[in-house]
């Protein structure tokens, strides 16, 4: 299924012509860098979601606030739509671009305004990565906990467009979690506060409601994020099993004792085969599931738990328990699973990546149902998964070049969605909708809870110019695309039954 | 549990009936935080007959209750469970209820290290201003589907439309736990706060009364020993965090009205009129004084911070940035498009 913007089904776009839309942002604005040729646009026709490709009309590459104010102001008058980019590392299309609107690239907003380890926060212009905050905070011995697999390049604007997460999110939390302050421009060039250097602030929590909102509220100009000391220790144990509902037994066994480890990721035996041959991580490629569980604190705290977590694991069937021996070891059982998708991308010409979350007691019948689906459509599933979330990554692999394949893939995708949905999750965990799941949002939300979205967004972008099409699906999309509606499992699911 | 009943729907026609006749609804639960924000005339909607936890599973750490679900019965549930509600909200009152927690959004001593209400919540049901009942956000840890309703339904009193139903992210309870009081000045105690701060320290609440510093050290036996050891002072029965969360401590009968004073992490003294009590290892200050609320304010704008009044009568909230107020209008416009729903307890007008 094309998911592409699609006039007919997600609302017309004002036909705007490049050369008077250039003319006048140069009149307006002498100073702003704006590509416009063909071949300078092309490197921005996608974002990480790469299968999925538009040339913007224009791409601006501002770097001082003023000029995003004066572009936004000129676009709200024009009626441009505006799409936000920072690093261009998403998943899911959030900053694909619209052949009828403008680019607005932020990431030379790459300053690092301010580190104070006794306010235990820093200061950052949007387009910092993510990465380089915690490197600025290190020298204080602490860190900004959300860490996404892409944190050496995508920018700290982007985290909060998608609420980025990462494998750390059981005890850290999201991006959401760690943040103190935005600062924000609305479409209308107004500039807005949103949080406060306290830890709250009166009127409604627009910095929530602006965290994971794709750039369809606002742009953001300014982040305060929360440090924490770095811990003291990290452990890593390695546990294997043979059977895989063991492997989710586990996980529930180490949460009922009272113990929320600092990363908790599974992989199946394909994800784990896959890295193992990539890494030479040391995993046991005969194993049905591996669970690596991380500790941290202080080092007598870690010591304990690790014990505990040991005898949890056994009891759960683990047929090998290994802790790692030093910090080499533990970074390479880490680097397994950090490089299970370029593992996995050894294996397979192609993999498209999902992002569902579910209550973890679901995990077994999810994962026979991904299984059953793989078999129907004659693709393989590898199945990574941040257990202690219940957030899954199964990865469908594919090849893009044989007629068909990325077409099953996508239908692949849409049903372990739907499926994910259907057992009480939801269709996406940390990657975002984007444009990647409009569709599936239609399975998520009925059309009363999507109007109310939409509601949500005219209070603060009435026109729609701010990144039009992602995120919230048209209700003409939703019908369209015919989805049937598995709210809260209410309505029957016709695959559940053979799960 | 026998007192567990469903009146969502009830609720819902009671919504649709003000609506029909374009009449304000004052949505109450326990009335355990009425001193806060302004009076609201309008036919109250008692949310406390719609109650009973709907689903808890200890192992998935998520709880979901009817939001007249009274807080001590999930808390009863929870200790059952050897969990708790992180965010350790304040009761201020018997009957305080899942909904006022959720709508009122007040966190108690915990709150610098393990975060807010709003932190914790990851669902809700909620009827709002267009008749429908609805559903948000989820049972899941990680959903980033569609803007975060849920979230921002914390902290709204009421002013978006009636929660019904809650599902929140719980924790274990720590295994060890122990409080200590420090005998040093406010100045020492807030340098001391700052710098403890950047350290990987357990400790889990920060409180000084203007004599002596009063901690609280919550993680594992190792980590609490040694930080014990380390710190010194004596040891102080747990129960003095309740008191402080509750304002059941001497400081809080002083006659003087109550004000919640909110300030970045390591601002220094604050020269005001009346006593302070020290909270949130330095963010949340309290203050006892009878000096006008835009003197109070002044200051607090110029170390970046803001205060609630928390007696009846006094004027609550802090007023918003011009532009945030604008927008806070079309949000509140939009949602509840009749102005039904608790108008102006928050801000006059909305």
């Amino acid at each position: 299924m094309n998911i592409l913007y699609d006039e007919r089904v997600d609302g017309p776009l004002p036909a705007i012509d490049q050369q008077q839309l250039l003319l006048a942002l140069r009149d307006a604005l002498p100073d702003l860098e704006i590509l416009h040729r063909n071949e300078d646009l092309k490197p921005y026709e996608c974002d990480g979601l790469s299968a999925y490709r538009t040339v913007p009309l224009l791409v601006v590459l501002p770097e001082r606030l003023e000029q995003v104010q004066t572009l936004l102001k000129l676009c709200h008058q024009r009626g441009v739509p505006v799409v936000a980019r920072g690093a261009g590392t998403g998943l899911s299309g959030g900053a694909l671009p619209l052949s009828k609107g403008i680019l607005l690239v932020m990431a030379r907003f790459n300053r690092i305004l301010e580190v104070n380890a006794q306010g235990r926060y820093a200061r950052v212009q949007p387009g910092v990565r993510n990465l380089a905050i915690s490197q600025a905070a290190a020298p204080y011995g602490m860190y900004y906990a959300p860490d996404p697999s892409s944190q050496i390049a995508c920018s700290i604007g982007g985290n909060v467009a998608e609420n980025a997460g990462g494998v750390h999110c059981l005890k850290y939390g999201l991006t959401v979690h760690n943040l103190l302050k935005v600062e924000i421009l609305t479409i209308e060039g107004e500039r807005l506060t949103l949080g406060s250097d306290a830890l709250d602030s009166p009127g409604f929590d627009l910095l929530a409601l602006f965290t994971g909102s794709e750039g369809m509220l606002g742009i953001v100009t300014e982040v305060t994020v929360k440090l924490l000391p770095k811990p003291q220790v990290a452990r890593v144990l390695l546990a294997s099993f043979e059977r895989v509902e063991d492997a989710g037994r586990a996980v529930a066994e180490i949460i009922a004792a009272g113990i929320i480890p600092g990363g908790l990721e599974m992989m199946d035996n394909l994800a784990i085969r896959a890295a193992e041959d990539f890494i030479h991580a040391g995993y046991p490629v005969e194993a049905a599931a591996i669970l690596l569980c991380e500790l941290d604190g202080v080092e007598a705290d870690v010591q304990d738990d690790c014990e505990r977590v040991q005898a949890v694991l056994e009891q759960a069937g683990a047929s090998e328990v290994r802790l790692a021996c030093d910090e080499a070891e533990r970074v390479r059982f880490w680097a397994g699973r950090k490089n299970a998708f370029p593992a996995v991308g050894r294996i397979s010409p192609d993999y498209y990546c999902m992002d569902g979350t579910i209550p973890r007691r679901e995990l077994p019948r999810v994962l026979k149902g991904i299984a059953e689906l793989s078999e129907q459509h004659g693709l393989r599933v590898a199945n990574v998964f941040h257990a202690g979330d219940g957030n899954m990554h199964p990865l469908i692999l594919f090849d893009a070049n044989l007629p068909g394949e990325l077409e099953r893939a996508e239908a692949i995708g849409g049903k372990i969605l739907e499926l994910c949905v259907a057992v009480g999750g939801s269709i996406t965990g940390e990657h975002g909708v984007g444009r990647e799941k409009i569709n599936q949002m239609c399975a998520q939300f009925n059309s009363d809870e999507i109007t109310l979205f939409h509601a949500v967004k005219a209070a603060f972008d009435p026109q729609g110019l701010l990144n039009p099409g992602k995120n919230i699906p048209t209700l003409h999309r939703c019908a369209e695309f015919g989805a049937m509606h598995v709210h809260h499992g209410q309505l029957p699911f016709p695959d559940l039954e053979r799960f | 549990m026998s007192m567990d009943r469903d009146l969502s729907q009830d609720l819902l026609e009671q919504v649709n009936q003000a609506l029909n006749l374009g009449n304000p609804l004052r949505i109450q639960g326990g009335n355990s935080k009425a001193m806060l924000g302004n009076p609201v005339a309008g036919e109250i909607v008692d949310t406390r007959g719609h109650r009973g936890i709907v689903s808890y599973d200890p192992t998935e750490l998520v709880l979901t209750a009817r939001a007249g679900t009274p807080l001590l019965e999930i808390e009863a549930a929870l200790h059952e469970a050897g969990q708790m509600l992180p965010c350790e909200p304040p009761h201020l009152g018997p009957n305080a209820t899942l909904g006022g927690m959720v709508a009122a959004g007040l966190s108690g001593p915990r709150r610098p290290w393990a975060g807010s209400v709003r932190d914790y919540v990851l669902g809700t049901r909620l009827i709002t201003g267009h008749g429908k009942l609805l559903r948000f956000g989820g049972e899941v840890m990680k959903n980033v589907a569609g803007y975060d309703v849920s979230r921002l339904m914390a902290g709204s009193f009421g002013c978006l439309g009636l929660l019904t139903e809650v599902s929140l992210k719980v924790l274990p309870q720590p295994r060890q736990t122990l409080s200590l009081r420090l005998a040093m000045d406010s100045h020492q105690a807030l340098a001391e706060l700052a710098e403890w701060g950047q350290q990987p320290l357990p400790i889990s609440a920060a409180c000084h009364d203007g004599e002596a510093l009063y901690l609280r050290l919550e993680g594992g036996e190792g980590s609490v020993l040694s930080a014990r050891q380390r710190l010194g002072g004596e040891t102080l029965d747990n129960r003095f965090w309740s008191d402080l969360r509750e304002q059941r401590l001497a400081f809080f009968k002083a006659p003087e009205p109550l004000w919640r004073l909110s300030v970045p992490t390591a601002t220094g003294e604050l020269q005001l009129p009346g006593r302070q009590l020290i909270d949130w290892g330095g963010a949340q200050r309290w203050l006892k004084s009878s000096a006008p609320a835009a003197q109070i304010r002044a200051q607090l704008a110029e170390v970046g911070g803001h205060a609630t009044g928390y007696t009846a009568g006094t004027d609550s909230t802090a007023p918003l940035a011009e532009a945030l107020l604008r927008y806070h209008r079309a949000l509140k416009q939009q949602l509840d498009p009749q102005g039904i729903f608790n108008p102006g307890r928050l801000f006059p007008d909305l």
